[in-house]
Formats: C-alpha cells, structure tokens, sequence
C-alpha cells in the first residue's frame, strides 16, 4: 500500500466574490503528445479513435473521461480526473508508440475553474484572451500575473478552466481573488 | 461662499449639492461640475502658479487640454499633483490645494521670478549656470527645483489600487461627440462589437456645450438618446471617463479608465483606474478639435480662457466667468461664443481683427481691432483694444474669450510617426497618414461642423466595416462654414504667452529663431515649448506659425514635432498596475516549502523561485554558523535540499540522441540507456552557456537538467534549436520542471536513508555512480533515481510526482531521523559545490570557455557540435588563457573577498597587471580557512605559486596561495563509495 499522500498545489476552499466562484480542481491527471516526425496522420488517428476527433488549433475535445486541447503545431494535452495510479501517460503512450511522445504532466500544472456571470469580467483584468467571443471548447495559451496559462473555455460567458503554473499556484489564485474583488 | 456666478441653464443637477474645499476654504458645487467649474461658479478665477514665473494663473479651457489650472487632489498618500481643475469631477468632499507657490496662492512670495523675467529667457540656464562647474549639482540645480516646476510628491506609497486589463472589439471609436456617437452608432446597428470610449465624464462632446439643434431635439438631448440607445445594444461597451493614450502596433490601443476618481473614498479592493490594452480590429478617431488661443500682451490672467470654454462653462455647467465679456476672435465660430453668452444675459464686445466682419449684431462688434493688453494683478480687470483707427479702448471685463481658430486633435493619428497635412481653409493642420485600420471623422477629420460631424461619423464606421447598403438618413444639423483669416499673435512689446505651462513667450520663439534654433524640434527644445504636461495642446501651433514668419516660410515648411504617447498624462501606478510591493513578480515555491516554512527556514529568491537559503536552530547566533553546521551534517553523515528548481527538459524521438551530441559540446550518442552524463554546452560563438546533466530513461528519451537560473534560456535554446537548425531531426521537447519534486540526498549515509525508501535494490553495484533510473518508492509510487552529485559526495537525487513532494521530503526526514539527517539550502549548498570545484554561474558568466573552465577536452573533435567550432579561435586560445584554479589564504584566519582580482605578490597593483579574478569564495568548515575559486592566467601550471588577492572595493589585500579547484575528494572516492 502506498505510503504517501498527494497534496494539492494549494490548500484553499472554493471562494465566491461576488457572482463568481473560484475553485481549485485537484486531482487533474495531465500528459502532453507530439507527433513524431512524419507521424502526423498515424498519432491523429489514435487522437481521433480515443476522442471521437482530432481537437483543432485552439480548441479542446471532449472524449469519454478525456480531455484533450491543442497546444501547438502538432502537439496536445490530455486531462482525465487522476485515479491514483497515474497511468494516463503510459496509456497514452501504449496507444500511440512510436507515432507520439508523450510526458506526463501531472504535477506541472495547478487547475482553477471559474464560474459565474462576472467570470468575462474578471477574466478582462487577468489576460488578453477574447474571453466574450470564446466559444464552449475554445482554448488559448496566455499570460496571467506573469505566468504562462492556458484558458480552456467551458461554457462561453460562464465557466473557464485555468491552468497554471503548479508552482505558482499560490501568486495565481491570488491575482483570481484580487481580479475577482475588483469586478465584484 | 455663495455660487455668485452660477447663471440659469446647464447640465449640473441643481438638487444634488457638493461640498468641497480649495486651499481649505470651503465651497459648494454642483453634481455634473467638474472642479474648475465649480470654482467659477463661486468666483474663483485664479487657481494656480506658473512653473517658471509664479504668474497667477486661472482655467484656459474647459477640457483635458488644460495648461493652467493644475490642482493638487486629496492629500496625504492619497495626494496626486498636477491634476487639471478642467477635468477633475466633483465630488462631495474633494479636497484640492493649488500648487508651486511659495506663500499663499494670492500671495507667492516666488513671483519674484516674474520681476526678474529679462534674465529668465530661453536658453537661459544653458548660458548662465556654466560657471563654476562645480555650483551646478550644489547650489544651481537645488535652488532651481525649488523655484521651477509644479506639483509635489507626497513620498508616500500609493494607497490606491489599479489594474490592468484586455478588451477586444470590431471597431473602437474614439470620442463621443456627434461623429463619435454616429460612428458608434451606424457600427452597432450592423451587428459590431464596438467600444465608444471617451475621457469626459458625460458623453456627448461639444453636443454637451452647445445650444444647437440635432434633428428636432436639441444636441444635448440627441447625444443623450443615442448614448441610451447604444447602452441597451448587448454588442456595444460604453466607456465614459476613459483616454484612449496610444495608438500601437497591430491595432492596439492604450486606454485609461479612471473607476474610482470621481468617488469620495476608494472602494475597498476596487481598482482606481485601470489602464486597457484594447485589441481593435478597426478604429474611428472621433477626438475633435481644440480651439487655439491668439498670443497678446498679458493673456495669461485669470479670466482670460478660450472662447468656447467660456460657451462651455456657461451652457453646459451654468456659470459665467463674469458679468461682462470680451470676446477676441479671428474666426465665425468666436461669434457663436458671443451669441450664446450674450443670450445668457451677459454684456458681449467682440474685438475682431478682421476690417470687414459685419457688426450687425444683438452685441457690441469692433471689427479690425485687437487686444493689446490686459490688466488686473489677480485676475483680469480690463482688456485694452486698440480699434481700426489706431486709437485704444480700454474695456473693463473679468472675462476674455480668445478664438484663434480650432485645431484637429490629430495626435493619435500620429503616434506611429504619421504626419498631419496643412489645411488652408482651417489654418490647421488635419490627419494625413493614418495608422493603419484607423479612420478620422468629425472635427479631428476637419468637418468642424455638427452636419459634417454626424455625416463623418456614419462615414467612417461604414468605410471601416465595410457596411454596403443604404444607411439611414441623418439628423439635420447646422453646417455652418468656416470662415477664418489666420491671426497668430498681437504685435507688442510686452509679453505675450504662447506656452502658458512652461511660461514659452513669443519673445522667446524669436530669440530661439535668432540664436539659430530654427528647425522645430530645436525650438522644441531650446524654448521649452510644447514639453510640459499638456504637450503644448494649446501653444504648439502659435510657436510654430511664429517661427514660420521669422523664417520666411509656410507653416508646413516648419513642421511639426512628433506626437508621443500619452495624449493625456498617466499615473505611474496605472503602468503598475497590481504587479507592486509584494505582488511585483510572481512567486515559484518549491514542493517542500510548506515543510521548510515549519522547519524555520530562510527563504532566499532565485528568479521567481522561494529557495531555503539556510535551516537556522536555536542557540545558533548566524547564519555562518547554521551553514557550517548543514555542510559538516552531509559529509559526516547525511543532508537533503530541495534541488526540484533546476530546469528539466524532457527530450524525447528517435533523433534524441544525435540532438543532444548537437546541443552539448561533449559525446552523448553513446550514452547507455540508465546512466546519466555530465553536460556542457557552448554558445555559437564558443563561450559556455550552461552545464548540467542528461540522464537516458529509453532509445529516444532522455530527461535534461540545467541551472536554476538557466531553464529558460537553455529550453529557449533547445526549442530554436530544433525548429531552425535541425527541422529534420525527430525530436521533441517540453520542461518538466515543475512536474516532478527533486531532491538532492547526499553523505555518505545517503544510501542508508534511501534503501528504506526506494523499492529495488540501489546498492553500488546495482546502481553505480551516474547511474539513473525509473524506480517505485514508499510502495509503488513512480519515481526517478539519478545517482549523481553537486556536493561531491555519495548523493542521489530522487524525483517523484510534485503531488507527493511534500510527502517525500517528510519520508526522508523520518528514514534519516536515526542518520540525524539534516535538511541544507542553498549556502550550503554552495559551499559543498565549492569545495568540490564544481562550476555554476558565477563561473559560467557569459565570458569564460570550456577550456577557461578546465574542460577544454570535453569539447569533442570527432562530432559537430554548437560553439565548438567557434572555440578553437585563436583568440580563445592563447598561452595565457583563464584557467579555473583554486586559492587559499596563506593565513588561515584571512578570508578571500570574491570579486577580487589577483596580482603578483610583490609589485604595483593597477589593471595592466590583472591575472586573474575570484569568482566564488567560502568559508570551508571542513578545511577550518577561506577559500575560493578563481580564473587564473595560466593557471594550470601555476599551481604553489604565492599571489596578492586585491578587493579595491573592500580595500583588502590579502596573502594566497594557488591550488587546485578541487579541495575535497579530488580523486571522487566519495562519490562512487
């Protein structure tokens, strides 16, 4: 039996200013894929056999349990809820072979979700994403409080995911909680 | 103080009174007042002093274009200088206090200044404060600051707040006036995301001034209906109390909104002002005109402003500046001034320099006059007029409206270098090259009437959106022509004011002229003309057209000098934003920082990382004693250090080998799978970029360590690497370094603690020096093993998912508890890596070589690899090259200063006889005495040689001896143990 436990980037509960909640999601399993050299076609296919397509530039695919979002030319990040056992890189890369490398990613990021209808608000003081023209899937690589972000819209004008720097997660939910006060 | 000059009419909302104070007398105003107009309103012409000459000095406008009454608001930390009286909105409690003075406002003991006026020229501290050179810093500069300049800092940290933010939008029209409101308008009504953002409070514009008609309502209640209108359409943001500052690059505007300027107190959390970046894929520039001042003898007094801020202050906010006016015009639109004022009841002359005006007027018309002068020792009393017949008037009035004609608020248009056109029939100049997406409508287009305006507007929103289709027909409006003979100055010997905020004179610009300083951005320069706070909104044009006179030329033969961002002046927290104090940078805190915070320790900053500088205990009295005591617990026994801050890449493809041969200077295609090797690699030029290691997990994957401070860079490197220099190869990367915790477990029981940790067998035979691996620990937790060591001793570091890091590092604590395992930073660190001769950045700084550095044979001759071409120059090479050496003092009790230079050990001290530097230097507790490392001409064959370590900057001097960079272990015993 294992004899350590996890803990969270930060230990916070969720806060709700105004009309929006703040809330760390733990337990976000994380693994990045690039397709090899010449193995576009061939990692595509197994993206498309496990999400049901092929998430587009800047956009996120919900496959069954899986998350997966363009990061750049040729390259994806995979997010599933974490089981314990930490094996969504392995799958990954059981399924894809030689056709990708995969990284697990697990512990690099910290994850916020934030909902409400002051959520585009709030997000304009954070980060220059179009966050009113995001539409449900849409994903951008930002900066937020100096950090290098992705912005995952879940439901245009109401709910996005942010995922962060782990390391910084304590400077990032606080730049949310300053953000969120000012348009509260 | 009654409001004795509040008149019938305006946009103040008379049942809402607001209290509020002025050099500590108390007023009252009105809601819709701005301070300026509430002040008038109580009969307070002068408000404030001149920067050079402490001439009283009262509103010139009714705008953001404002020279003269520059106020101070609130008081204590909260006091902000500078902030003009003509924009300030009023509310219940503002405090506000005049500014450079010395004395009272009415009584400025440093308008002394004004009497010395003769000496006082341009150009005059350039010639004047040369001798003797050294008064300047002492004497000449400090009674300078005093005498000269405007409001003052409270020394206080800012107690606002401000923020920063991001908008986007299809088309963002700048200003609310007639233009602005249609462009803004016709733009919604297809179906744009539009911005409408001006810097007054109320929008409108000029609308919100005048008593003209837009359709069948008047202009005030059109603006109003349209700003409604454009309030209840989902796809339209109206900005009011926002200046859009800067047209940038790729459709990027700046634009400061002030949230909370308005309001009494602060609210708690909310930002003051917030600065926009807004992402624009069109724009409409709807910012008007101003209207230009006629330079004469004294028309700097309180009381005298422009004519149409004279029609503003009495349409829009109800007061008049006095009873009795003279309005001095060179242009029609001065008449609609005099109308408006003469249908408030109040007594009109207007003086026109123009013979053939018509004087059928309801007022008094002198045609073919002009002011000559102006007295009153506060404000103004009387203006004197010299008539068509040469014979002089002298007209006593507390009000003096000046129209020399209006200019095209063309600046944003140009702050990407474009430059306006001169337009004959305005005598201004209009926007000519346009950035790029932008479109000019309205009074900034030259269309100075409301008819043109609204048709401008409707014009450009269509030009910009490309709109096809027939528009809805427009409002009519009054489209009176412009009718304007150019009229710049007042001939006269006494002085006439151009620029009122850095006190410029006509006088002035001709002397500049007749020093040589002809070329406008020298006269710019010389006079100070057009630098103040207001860029000279207000003076710019006067300067140039008098120059263009003396010079014989047209006025765009002059020129003009280049509009700069700001259009308006900023608060420096609004380009700060939150990132301050505390929140200035991000913070980076490693896995093991909570505990570390439990365990006392001082946390040093390493970039944005929070890395444990030292675990000090108690009865320790330093730090020197805490790092002795962590540097003597790992090598006698064993240490941990949280070492998850040095950058990871991870390397992965079937090309991953042969492009690690690539970016190291040293063989890695040869490198087994489960072992890990030292690395170096070699900028292009051949100079040291970074070191660490390359561990082989697989074929095709390896993961690569770098220097703490280093990650970005070397992964910046790898990435340009791979997409520029070696498309083909099949490679890919992404850091992991904050994926995985790391720590450094070293001495020489750091196998003991680990076994009751790892799962499998780590003993030395079955996980050699270098060795690394995928191993499980605590039960079946994925981890990584590396066996390598910075302190030079038997060490591994072990890696583990950042979840379980805090975990880990209380498991190692308890497997070590019975090794009396001792947690070390990064002193400690440093000392045990310099006591191993092991490099980091002080000796990797960006000018040392591989062979400087003692590694010159690992930079391989059988393989390509970046920089080792370049390392082989002969300059790089030379007899005497920099050699990493080791010094130790001949006197053990002496410390060695790093940063100091070496030098024989007799002989002059002095640069031509450098032999080298120290660039790392400790107290070593295992030795007992200082020491260092060192770069060292030759130095590998000056080994027992006795030098002069000199510190000119801590005046030391002290005794060495050369030796080897290697004071511990130097055959590595302890390593592989």
């Amino acid at each position: 039996m294992l004899e350590l436990t996890p803990k969270p980037a930060i230990d916070t509960p969720d806060q709700t200013i105004g009309t929006v909640t703040i809330a760390l999601t733990d337990g976000v399993a994380l693994a990045s894929v690039a397709a090899r050299k010449g193995q576009l076609a061939a990692c595509e296919k197994v993206l498309s056999a496990r999400l049901g397509a092929v998430p587009p530039v800047g956009r996120a695919v919900d496959g069954t349990g899986e998350t997966c979002f363009w990061t750049g030319p040729e390259q994806w990040m995979v997010s599933a809820p974490e089981d314990g056992q930490h094996v969504l890189a392995d799958q990954w890369k059981d399924a894809l072979g030689d056709a990708a490398s995969v990284t697990e990613q697990s512990g690099g990021w910290v994850v916020f979700d934030v909902r409400g209808a002051g959520m585009p608000a709030m997000c304009e003081l954070l980060c220059s994403v179009p966050v009113r023209r995001m539409e449900t899937g849409d994903v951008q690589r930002t900066m937020i409080h100096q950090t290098g972000c992705f912005v995952i819209c879940r439901e245009a004008g109401r709910h996005i995911r942010i995922l962060g720097p782990r390391a910084s997660a304590q400077s990032l939910h606080h730049a949310l909680i300053t953000a969120a006060t000012a348009v509260a | 103080m009654s409001q004795k000059n509040r008149i019938e009419g305006g946009q103040i909302n008379r049942d809402v009174s607001l209290n509020f104070t002025f050099d500590g007398r108390r007023y009252s105003g009105h809601a819709g007042d701005t301070l300026a107009s509430a002040l008038l309103a109580n009969g307070v012409r002068l408000m404030g002093r001149s920067f050079k000459y402490h001439r009283p000095r009262g509103p010139m406008t009714a705008g953001s274009e404002e020279p003269n009454a520059l106020v101070q608001l609130r008081s204590g930390a909260l006091q902000e200088p500078n902030t003009r009286a003509t924009t300030a909105e009023l509310f219940d409690g503002l405090s506000a206090t005049s500014q450079n003075r010395l004395g009272t406002l009415s009584f400025d003991l440093l308008a002394v200044n004004d009497r010395l006026s003769n000496f006082l020229t341009a150009g005059f501290y350039y010639k004047t404060f040369m001798w003797p050179k050294a008064f300047w810093e002492k004497l000449y500069e400090p009674v300078i600051r005093r005498a000269a300049g405007l409001g003052s800092l409270s020394l206080e940290d800012d107690p606002d707040v401000y923020d920063k933010g991001f908008l986007h939008c299809d088309l963002l029209v700048i200003g609310a006036g007639p233009a602005g409101l249609m462009a803004a308008l016709t733009a919604a009504r297809s179906g744009a995301d539009v911005i409408l953002a001006d810097e007054d409070f109320a929008m409108g514009g000029r609308l919100n001034s005048e008593t003209l008609s837009v359709g069948d309502v008047s202009g005030v209640d059109w603006a109003a209906g349209t700003v409604a209108e454009l309030a209840a359409m989902p796809n339209v943001r109206l900005m009011p109390r926002t200046t859009v500052i800067g047209a940038f690059d790729h459709g990027i505007y700046g634009a400061v909104e002030r949230v909370g300027d308005h309001l009494a107190v602060p609210q708690a959390g909310k930002p003051r002002q917030i600065l926009w970046r807004i992402y624009t894929k069109k724009t409409v520039l709807a910012a008007g005109a101003i209207e230009r001042p006629i330079a004469f003898a004294n028309n700097d007094r309180p009381g005298v402003m422009t004519a149409s801020a004279l029609r503003s202050y009495a349409n829009r906010f109800g007061v008049a500046v006095d009873r009795r006016a003279v309005i001095f015009t060179n242009n029609d639109d001065g008449y609609r001034s005099a109308e408006d004022l003469h249908a408030k009841g109040i007594r009109v002359t207007v003086v026109d320099p123009r013979p053939d005006v018509s004087v059928l007027r309801d007022y008094e018309v002198l045609a073919g006059a002009q002011v000559v002068d102006t007295m009153g020792r506060l404000g103004l009393t009387f203006v004197k007029v010299r008539l068509a017949d040469g014979s002089e008037r002298t007209i006593e009035c507390g009000a003096l409206g000046v129209s020399g004609g209006w200019n095209p608020n063309v600046h944003l248009t140009c702050h990407q270098r474009g430059r306006p056109r001169w337009d004959d029939g305005l005598a201004a100049f209009v926007p000519s090259d346009l950035p790029t997406g932008m479109h000019v409508a309205g009074a900034a287009a030259g269309d100075l009437s409301t008819a043109g305006a609204l048709a401008g507007g409707q014009r450009a929103a269509q030009d910009a959106l490309a709109l096809d289709g027939a528009m809805p027909p427009l409002p009519e409006a009054e489209d009176a022509p412009v009718n304007i003979t150019p009229f710049w100055y007042v001939k006269g010997d006494g002085r006439a004011w151009l620029d009122q905020q850095n006190d410029v004179t006509v006088k002035d610009v001709r002397l500049s002229h007749q020093e040589g300083f002809r070329a406008v951005e020298h006269l710019k320069r010389y006079t100070t003309l057009g630098m103040a706070t207001d860029q000279g909104k207000t003076a710019n044009m006067g300067g140039l057209a008098i120059m263009a006179e003396l010079a014989g030329k047209a006025i765009p033969e002059v020129g003009t000098t280049i509009f700069r961002p700001p259009y308006t002046p900023v608060a420096i927290g609004a380009f700060a934003g939150r990132h301050r104090g505390a929140e200035f940078h991000p913070k980076r805190l490693t896995p093991s920082h909570a505990w570390a915070e439990e365990q006392g320790a001082v946390f040093v900053e390493a970039g944005n990382w929070m890395r444990a500088q030292y675990f000090p205990r108690a009865g320790e009295e330093n730090w020197l004693e805490t790092v002795n005591r962590e540097v003597l617990a790992t090598r006698n026994s064993v240490g941990v250090c949280d070492v998850t801050t040095l950058g990871k890449v991870d390397v992965q493809g079937a090309d991953a080998a042969d492009f690690l041969n690539m970016i190291y200077c040293n063989g890695f295609a040869k490198l087994a799978v489960g072992k890990v090797r030292y690395g170096l690699m070699l900028r292009e030029d051949g100079i040291a970029l970074d070191d660490g290691t390359a561990a082989r997990l697989a074929e095709d994957h390896f993961v690569v360590t770098t220097t703490t401070a280093n990650a970005l860079p070397v992964y910046r490197h790898m990435e340009f690497v791979r997409q520029c220099l070696v498309p083909d190869m099949d490679v890919q990367l992404i850091s992991t370094t904050e994926a995985w915790a790391q720590y450094a477990v070293a001495g020489p029981n750091a196998r003991r603690v680990l076994e009751k940790i790892v799962d499998q067998d780590i003993s030395n035979e079955a996980f050699p020096f270098m060795a690394c691996g995928n191993v499980t620990i605590c039960g079946g937790l994925r981890a990584r093993l590396f066996r390598i060591s910075f302190s030079g001793e038997l060490a591994y570091e072990i890696a583990v998912p950042t979840a379980y890091g805090d975990a880990l590092m209380r498991r190692i604590m308890e497997a070590g508890a019975e090794f009396e395992i001792t947690p070390y930073g990064t002193e400690a660190l440093g000392v045990m890596r310099i006591e191993k001769g092991h490099a980091t950045g002080n000796e990797l700084n960006g000018t040392t070589t591989a062979a400087n550095l003692g590694m010159g044979r690992m930079v391989s001759t059988k393989k390509d690899s970046i920089g080792a071409v370049l390392s082989r120059r002969e300059g790089l090479n030379t007899e005497d090259d920099l050699r990493a050496v080791g010094v130790k003092p001949l006197d053990p009790a002496q410390r060695v200063p790093a940063g100091a230079h070496l030098m024989a050990a007799e002989g002059p001290v002095d640069a031509a006889r450098d032999q080298g530097y120290l660039t790392s230097a400790c107290y070593s507790p295992n030795l007992g005495h200082h020491i260092a490392l060192a770069f060292l001409k030759d130095g590998a064959n000056r080994m027992g040689e006795t030098m002069r370590v000199v510190s000119p900057l801590t005046d030391e001097v002290v005794d060495v001896e050369i030796c080897s960079p290697h004071f511990i272990d130097p055959e590595g015993e302890r390593l592989r143990a």
